[in-house]
């Protein structure tokens, strides 16, 4: 093998997680009255709450607008658009000329801002739920927003696992501030947020992952690829669950709380009939070289390390397909379920680990057996030298040594052992069989967000549970947008000049600058980074002109 | 659909909530020395009412 086609396999890759939270009213007697039927309101007082009235976000007030011109153009207009820019590499329009340069529109109409009223937080709070408010961006670079009835937070886009949990870890941290603002304000209902995907009555909310992946690898491969995958990994990375069935109608514990939620092998659509592998494509960037992997099968993790593994682990089996595209040499194993739908909830409904799920060539594997297929021809080909790559790979195969042993020694490090540890421990106390509430009701208060009221805080702070970044980092990238990616130069110019950025979206700022407005679009995520700032002299921090010659000069030079 | 419109947000909490929602612990606790102790707190935090709770815990579908 030349030096040039080995595969040398890394966790790198543009990705990202979205979190839809749960949410209540926190007053018992106001829930009984509401039922779900408030949750779209309380999903805007939240989202309200932190975007227009932390003082870490800037204005009182205001926010900044999200930009959804990026999504639908982007996706209708694949190959096209590069070709016309192409003849015209000169000209600066609001498409996407080149995947390799920002364009910078001029003079694009900027709309006035909204004025949030004078008066107190709950003034503030019925102007903004009023005209449902339910779009920002963050300084970090997050979209923090309301979708169908809860709040949800995407995280802002990164290269690695590590600050994948560090951005997911400051999601966590931005409702709590939520909701301690909407407690504090007077005549609003007190919210509870909760990192979990299913309320246990047949509804689901998802904790998504995204990847940019080369759009090159043939749809069909990656589906193949990821049916096994996927169905498997949740022995590693699933954060439990207490009840089996989508309304949890037979008493017991599951490894995932997506599994019984999966109905289809692949297909678009995300509330109905989720698949396993979605199809849903808005590369939010050159359609023309990346295709967006949407994955809804994971489940909504506190544990870090489950995190970081979840992001890591599936990184490196898309680099695998990718370098298999490329060399035509193939690295993952052949292991083609007979039936994954099914296998999802088999693996999914026994903590044991020694259901075995039948390959369609007729072998019968356990899910460990078929993860260490995949650590194994990963780890073949995967860059040693590279340092998060070898952290995953020496994790993964830590885990599934515990988890063969005896899966209650992994009780520190895999989510769903975390909370069927306690459980069983909570059950043996008091004498419990499965179908007790207070089981359920353990398995809910283990994701509530509040402060002095979540489980899972408390096995962190008892030390039950490992933790993989730091809290000064994660208080720090509430604020501050990652390095790696152009939620730098988004989280940046909306740190530095916010009153100057009407909106943003993933591919798209617009500034309004002293002689007009200029609409930025970064059709790779890689641009605007802090080294691609660095490279092109723009500081975010310095005066707006100077911000925006250097952005036109980058442009020019590019 | 995020950008539904809506009604004013309701009254505030209710004053005469019922005792039985309230914690039956304190909420400061001191550093924790081992499964028992860690059981004992989670016996203090927990809602008490917990068939009430989990009924009440009702979402609507999401993503």
């Amino acid at each position: 093998m030349t030096e040039q086609n080995r595969p040398a396999l890394t966790t790198e890759r543009v990705m990202g997680i979205e979190t839809e939270f749960g949410v209540l009213h926190a007053d018992v007697e106001d829930r009984a009255r509401a039922g779900a039927g408030s949750s779209i309101l309380l999903s805007h007082l939240v989202v309200g709450a932190y975007a227009l009235l932390d003082p870490a976000e800037g204005e009182r007030g205001r926010r900044v607008r999200w930009d959804y011109g990026d999504e639908t153009p982007l996706r209708d207009a694949r190959g096209f658009e590069m070709q016309r820019a192409a003849a015209h590499p000169t000209q600066l329009t609001d498409e996407v000329r080149d995947a390799h340069v920002p364009s910078v529109e001029l003079d694009a109409p900027v709309t006035g801002p909204e004025v949030a009223p004078e008066g107190d937080d709950a003034e503030v709070l019925a102007w903004a739920s009023q005209r449902s408010i339910g779009n920002a961006v963050l300084r970090n670079g997050a979209r923090w927003y309301v979708d169908h009835a809860h709040p949800e937070y995407s995280a802002p886009e990164v290269l690695r696992a590590r600050e994948a949990v560090v951005v997911d870890r400051a999601g966590e941290e931005i409702a709590r501030r939520a909701m301690g603002i909407l407690a504090g304000a007077e005549g609003i209902p007190e919210v509870a947020l909760y990192k979990n995907n299913t309320d246990g009555k047949g509804a689901s909310y998802g904790t998504h992952e995204n990847y940019l992946v080369d759009r090159d690898v043939p749809f069909e491969r990656i589906v193949e690829a990821l049916l096994p995958f996927f169905a498997t990994r949740q022995v590693l990375v699933g954060a439990g669950r207490v009840g089996l069935g989508t309304r949890g109608q037979e008493p017991g514990f599951q490894l995932s709380s997506r599994a019984d939620f999966m109905e289809a092998e692949v297909g678009l659509e995300t509330t109905l009939n989720r698949p396993i592998v979605n199809t849903r494509d808005e590369p939010h960037s050159d359609p023309g070289r990346f295709r967006r992997l949407h994955v809804i099968i994971g489940d909504a993790n506190l544990l870090e390390e489950s995190t970081f593994l979840k992001l890591g682990t599936t990184s490196l089996v898309l680099a695998a397909l990718e370098a298999e595209h490329r060399t035509g040499r193939r690295i993952l194993p052949d292991l083609a379920l007979a039936d994954p739908v099914a296998a999802v909830r088999t693996i999914s409904h026994d903590p044991s680990l020694r259901a075995t799920v039948p390959l369609a060539d007729g072998r019968e594997l356990t899910a460990l057996e078929i993860q260490r297929a995949h650590l194994d021809s990963l780890s073949a080909a995967a860059d040693a030298a590279d340092e998060e790559t070898a952290q995953v790979l020496r994790a993964w195969g830590d885990i599934l040594d515990l988890l063969a042993e005896d899966p209650m020694r992994a009780a520190s490090r895999v989510e769903w052992v975390a909370k069927l540890s306690l459980l069983e421990r909570y059950r043996a106390r008091h004498g419990l069989d499965w179908a007790d509430p207070r089981l359920a009701m353990v398995d809910l208060q283990y994701s509530d967000l509040r402060p002095g009221k979540g489980l899972f805080d408390r096995l962190r702070a008892a030390g039950a549970v490992g933790t993989l970044v730091g809290a000064d980092e994660v208080e720090a990238a509430i604020t501050t947008a990652p390095t790696s990616t152009r939620a730098h130069l988004r989280g940046g110019l909306i740190s530095a000049h916010g009153a100057n950025v009407p909106s943003a979206g993933w591919d798209a700022i617009t500034v309004a600058g002293p002689t007009g407005g200029h609409r930025l679009r970064l059709a790779d995520p890689r641009l605007g980074s802090a080294e691609w700032c660095a490279r092109h002299g723009i500081d975010p921090d310095s005066d707006l002109d100077t911000v925006l010659d250097a952005l036109r000069r980058a442009v020019t030079a590019s | 659909m995020s950008q539904q419109s809506l009604n004013a947000p309701g009254g505030g909490p209710d004053e005469n909530a019922p005792d039985d929602e309230t914690l039956t612990g304190g909420q400061t606790f001191a550093s924790v020395q081992g499964t028992d102790d860690l059981l004992d707190e989670i016996d203090s935090v927990l809602e008490s009412n917990a068939e009430t709770f989990v009924r009440s815990f009702v979402q609507k579908g999401g993503q």
